[in-house]
């Protein structure tokens, strides 16, 4: 504001600059100043036609990208009408059971020219066969789809429990998709490894860092198994991480996450291609630093924390909405979580100067010792897969050690909260003002659910029966070969209008499903 | 003689750091607890309730589905004849408080809940149920 010119980037001339390995101070040269992160509010309730209304006005109050919530039915693979959907229709999510709802959900916008992101593991592969379905019935090709599956399975064992079939049988789910895609999606990301899931599960920061780049690995072995070099693999994976409240770790977590990944690619995977070291992360805000208590107070933690992921250089971000301890956001409160992130870009000047904090010797010495004590985590999984990354990843989720450390460390925190160690406002101390609770929450009826079983029935009335059938025993059978890539079964069985659960179900039958021995 | 509890996960909700940090607690202070893992209906929960002769069946959800499915665990105890009381946490809006405690739920808990409120409301909802 005083008009004192700065440089897009400072420090010693024979120091390390954004844009050049190992990256952890950014992966591009000048940050922000050439393109600011991308506010990707992620959104999804109700039928397709609610959340086809609000990403539309996510788009007109400025987002721009969007980012898709499934409900727990369609994200377990299960049709609004199945027994076990009872009560979860469009609750926590948008309901998708056809090409009818994906035709609704993204009606008036051109897929063609927003990147789309589905937040979606288990029925990833469905997903994205629906998505191409709907873009080609629109007229855009698939090559010109830009956005991300999430599709990162791993951590639904270790954190999420969104599961259905074994790990194993999940993983050729997850190569068909990054096989398909490297082949005919050229600006899609297949998968966006994240940690978000995990640190909400309850692991630390350091835990998050060292699981996530961890499974990253997985898929890029995963891959290579599939017969793709790592160059066609690593840069189409991005990331996901948690910002939480302990503002300079979280910092310190980023850079070190860019710099392990950079190491890792180049040193022990062999990648040329730099675009392979660049690890790209999208960031959102921590649902569980939330509190329901005092929900205003909300807006001030999802500001510090977006801030963190901010100068931690992260490629795009969301912010929690204050009214999230108490149910799925408002139209208003969602608002005032983008309007946060405005703040940030265009009030503060933050985003003038790349990696603002590098160099400070408190933020340096941590950045090392995450990379340090993920390092030692690495060894760990490493040695349960006898030197595979991959192996280490599935036998750890196999005899529950990433679930046993993730519940380890919810609980340490628990109880330092418990103890007094630890202050959380609104909660532990300052506790005037938490009667006062007059916040309009979003309510969500019953009705969605009878509507959404009304549009699926009319879906199966009026397609054709034969057609469908003939889709999904291709399905089955090309799915007990594992050699065969499942996509263009997927594809021309969401064509026919077969629907998720109907796909998800054909797969099951096939591949089994997975129950997690339940451990305390 | 300790508390028995049953924690249970019902419907497709898979958010499980809230019942396994919850379990810890109240085995901390003396109670035993019996974990039905994700994933279960109504009717599961309730025999295993009977089954276990558990004091007390603690449910978590953060889906949106308690309106339906909660009372539909109290229903399926009482259907067979028990009257073990059934308590609640997760993300539960306020208004829907008053509708959950007509429906039969003894307690809820939302999020913030301290372990010392926990063990206090479900030992006093036991006391008073025996």
């Amino acid at each position: 504001m005083s008009g004192i010119p700065l440089a897009p980037v400072y420090g010693p001339s024979d120091g390390e600059f954004p844009g050049l390995y190992p990256y952890t101070r950014g992966v591009h040269a000048s940050m922000y100043r050439t393109k600011l992160w991308t506010m990707r509010m992620f959104a999804g309730f109700g039928i397709a036609t609610d959340t086809n209304a609000r990403f539309r006005e996510i788009i007109r109050s400025g987002g721009t990208g969007l980012s898709t919530a499934f409900d727990m039915p369609t994200l377990l693979g299960l049709d609004s009408d199945d027994p076990m959907s009872l009560g979860e229709v469009g609750r926590c999510g948008v309901a998708i059971d056809s090409l009818a709802d994906v035709r609704d959900l993204f009606a008036g916008i051109d897929l063609g020219n927003i990147t789309t992101s589905m937040t979606i593991n288990s029925p990833a592969a469905v997903m994205l066969a629906l998505f191409v379905a709907q873009a080609e019935e629109t007229g855009v090709a698939r090559a010109r789809l830009g956005g991300t599956l999430q599709n990162d399975i791993l951590k639904e064992y270790q954190a999420q429990k969104e599961f259905i079939f074994p790990p194993r049988q999940s993983m050729r789910l997850v190569r068909d998709t990054i096989a398909f895609t490297a082949a005919e999606m050229p600006k899609w990301n297949s998968i966006s490894v994240s940690g978000y899931h995990i640190r909400e599960a309850g692991s630390t920061a350091v835990e998050e860092l060292a699981f996530t780049l961890a499974n990253g690995f997985a898929y890029v072995e995963l891959a290579r198994e599939a017969g793709l070099t790592v160059d066609e693999v690593a840069p189409r994976l991005s990331f996901f991480f948690n910002a939480h409240i302990d503002f300079f770790e979280e910092i310190a977590k980023y850079r070190a996450a860019r710099r392990l990944w950079a190491k890792w690619m180049k040193e022990h995977y062999g990648a040329q291609d730099e675009r392979s070291w660049q690890l790209r992360f999208h960031t959102q805000t921590a649902g569980v630093s939330l509190t329901a208590q005092q929900p205003e107070i909300n807006i001030a933690r999802t500001a510090i924390e977006a801030l963190a992921g901010v100068l931690g250089g992260t490629q795009s971000l969301h912010t929690n909405s204050m009214d999230e301890a108490l149910a799925l956001p408002s139209e208003k409160a969602a608002r005032i979580a983008l309007r946060t992130q405005q703040i940030i870009a265009h009030e503060t000047n933050v985003a003038n100067v790349a990696d603002p904090l590098g160099g400070s010797w408190f933020i340096e010495e941590l950045t090392d010792e995450m990379e340090r004590e993920a390092e030692l985590i690495f060894g760990l999984i490493g040695k349960m897969g006898e030197g595979s990354m991959l192996e280490g990843c599935i036998r750890g989720i196999e005899e529950n050690w990433f679930q046993g450390r993730i519940a380890d460390s919810a609980y340490e925190l628990e109880r330092s909260f418990n103890s007094g160690e630890r202050v959380i406002v609104g909660v532990s101390d300052f506790l005037e003002g938490n009667d006062d609770n007059d916040l309009a929450t979003l309510r969500i009826t019953n009705e969605d659910e009878r509507k959404q079983r009304a549009r699926l029935d009319k879906v199966r009335l009026d397609r054709d029966a034969n057609q469908v059938r003939d889709a999904l025993a291709r399905l089955s059978l090309e799915a007990s070969n594992p050699s065969v890539n499942l996509m263009p079964a997927l594809i021309d069985a969401a064509k026919a209008y077969a629907t998720v659960g109907e796909m998800m179900s054909t797969l099951a039958d096939v591949f089994g499903r997975y129950v997690e021995v339940p451990s305390l | 003689m300790s508390l028995r509890v049953l924690v249970a996960k019902v419907g497709l909700d898979g958010h499980d750091r809230g019942i396994k940090v919850v379990a810890r607690l109240l085995r901390d202070a003396g109670m035993e607890v019996v974990y039905t893992g994700l994933f279960q209906t109504p009717e599961t929960v309730a025999s295993a309730a009977i089954q276990e002769d558990v004091n007390v069946v603690g449910l978590s959800m953060l889906s949106g589905a308690h309106m339906t499915l909660a009372p539909l665990v109290v229903q399926a105890l009482r259907e067979r004849g028990s009257e073990i009381p059934v308590v609640l946490g997760g993300i539960v809006p306020p208004q829907d408080l008053d509708e959950l405690r007509d429906l039969g739920i003894a307690a809820v808990f939302g999020p913030g809940a301290s372990a010392e409120e926990i063990v206090r409301t479900i030992t006093d909802i036991v006391t008073l149920s025996a």
